[in-house]
């Protein structure tokens, strides 16, 4: 494979993705399994000719992330390949939670709804569809947990063997719900980066679609649907603001490249809205640099109980500092314990119980009102990525019985009355 | 002094194919210089035009990153396991 400018008219067409392109240096490259660009090391991006998609085309298509296939690197019909078929999931009003922090209106995009309880089975949808295409028989990721759900479950699904790599000290309710699938589990003794630097290495020498390695490219297009979503659900139009979960960064930045794709395209308004970040403090490269109004990011030995975000050593991340300061945003981090708060904050007022990545959400949120880092009056969108099930530990010590009793009448009136006087 | 360096598989066009080869060295920065001796061309992949590391390669000493040693001057003993590696997001 060598460098070289591919036109649009040249170039293989993948719905309208017609190359992979270096987003440091431009060389483009064929759509085949690659993820660094030859030239210079630089992320390589899926390049698209320009599409033509109106709001009625996407109304009309089904109840899945597949209405916008017209807008990702995919063959048409992706919606009748066995797959998961993810996306789609509520957009909630959050009134309660806006109340109480003070805030004028808040959404909360509620991503726990998916086949396998994170926004993962989106990016793992299109980098299935792509392995596929490439004709690989097994697919493989390193994983920080909800990845290793939705590629297990998806290669299921799809008939392929899946090779799933995790640290050995992630939640047990992660490792259960991968292991159920039935695919290869492989826990490493080690933390999220010492995984994904082995999985580089492994990737070079199998053929093996990895999907945040090799099939990375077109993995990352799949975070776009959560933004489209979002637009959609809103009545096609940008909210003021919208805060993200940053552990790669890559879904931060791609919900921003959703907005300006749907803005190119004529389906909302043109409007300024800014991107904010959240982080917890025991693993926030990407907030130390912002604080610091660094670009580089430098890398960190992550130790907090937001275990889907402990990533040190974050690629995205100067594009995700990219976003955030071009909109005017910010990225801030939240300590363990708020982040608890976080978690309970929103399942007490809106009935959604977050994985710890949503508690995070929530608490920066919470934190950037009280700082006067985000403009009460701003409409927000909270992305939820995952599911409080999933990560039961974090709130467990804390979420108890309000009272244990003798199976007694007298017992209870005397318990609850003595709990509500 | 003598030390094993792993090639990332886009680099490889410069080793002839070889995923490791052998340079010499005191710290990263001469053991790239003399691996550019060796491999005309490689050098320029790995830093940038100013002579840093380019910001999406991970280099590795004796399986540490370097951003957390020394960086370009982290010390390579003799025998020392030099890995370079794109770097890649997760999740």
């Amino acid at each position: 494979m060598t460098a070289q400018t591919l036109s649009p008219a040249e170039g293989a067409l993948l719905g309208s993705a017609y190359a992979l392109a270096c987003r440091e240096c431009g060389a483009e490259y064929p759509l085949d399994a690659s993820y660094a660009c030859l030239e210079c090391f630089g992320p390589l991006e899926v390049a698209y000719r320009p599409a033509s998609v109106t709001r009625e085309h996407i109304e009309a298509g089904p109840a899945s992330m597949w209405r916008y296939d017209a807008l990702l690197p995919v063959e048409p019909g992706a919606s009748s390949r066995p797959g998961l078929q993810p996306g789609f999931t509520r957009l909630v009003k959050a009134d309660n939670l806006a109340r109480e922090l003070g805030a004028r209106a808040v959404w909360v995009k509620d991503d726990s709804g998916n086949p396998t309880h994170s926004f993962k089975d989106r990016v793992v949808a299109v980098a299935l569809e792509n392995g596929r295409r490439l004709g690989f028989r097994t697919i493989a990721c390193a994983s920080t947990g909800n990845l290793a759900n939705a590629v297990a479950a998806a290669g299921s699904r799809a008939g392929l063997d899946s090779v799933v790599f995790v640290p050995s000290n992630l939640e047990a309710g992660k490792i259960v719900t991968t292991a159920v699938y039935g695919g290869t589990l492989v826990a490493i003794e080690g933390n999220y980066d010492d995984v994904n630097r082995l999985c580089s290495e492994i990737a070079a020498n199998r053929e093996w679609g990895f999907v945040n390695v090799n099939l990375r490219p077109y993995y990352a297009e799949g975070s776009k649907t959560m933004g489209f979503e979002i637009a959609e659900q809103l009545g096609w139009r940008l909210p003021d603001a919208y805060v993200s979960p940053v552990a790669s960064g890559s879904l931060l930045t791609k919900v921003d490249k959703a907005f300006r794709e749907f803005i190119r395209l004529g389906l909302v308004e043109d409007r300024a809205y800014q991107v904010f970040g959240a982080q917890a403090t025991g693993c926030s490269p990407v907030s130390q640099a912002f604080a610091e109004g660094k670009d580089i990011i430098r890398p960190v030995r992550p130790d907090t109980i937001a275990k889907s975000l402990a990533i040190g050593n974050p690629a995205d991340g100067p594009y995700a500092l990219d976003a955030v300061r071009r909109t005017g945003g910010a990225i801030a981090d939240v300590s363990d314990e708020e982040i608890v708060e976080g978690i309970k904050l929103l399942a007490r007022t809106e009935g959604i119980f977050a994985e710890t990545a949503g508690g995070v959400v929530v608490a920066t949120y919470r934190k950037l009102l009280a700082e006067g880092g985000i403009d009460p009056e701003a409409e927000v969108v909270l992305l939820n990525t995952g599911d409080g099930l999933k990560t039961l530990d974090a709130v467990a010590p804390t979420s108890v019985p309000t009272f244990t009793i003798s199976p007694a009448y007298a017992d209870f009136e005397s318990a609850y009355s003595g709990e509500n006087a | 002094m003598s030390i094993a360096l792993k090639v990332p598989t886009i680099l490889r066009t410069y080793t002839g194919g070889a995923a490791e080869v052998a340079v010499s060295g005191g710290t990263l920065a001469e053991a790239i210089a003399d691996l550019d001796a060796q491999y005309p061309g490689i050098g320029a992949r790995v830093l940038d035009d100013e002579g840093r590391l380019r910001r999406f390669v991970n280099v590795y000493v004796n399986d540490d990153d370097v951003r957390f040693l020394e960086d370009l001057q982290t010390p390579t003993p003799d025998g020392a396991n030099v890995s370079i590696i794109p770097a890649v997001a997760g999740g």
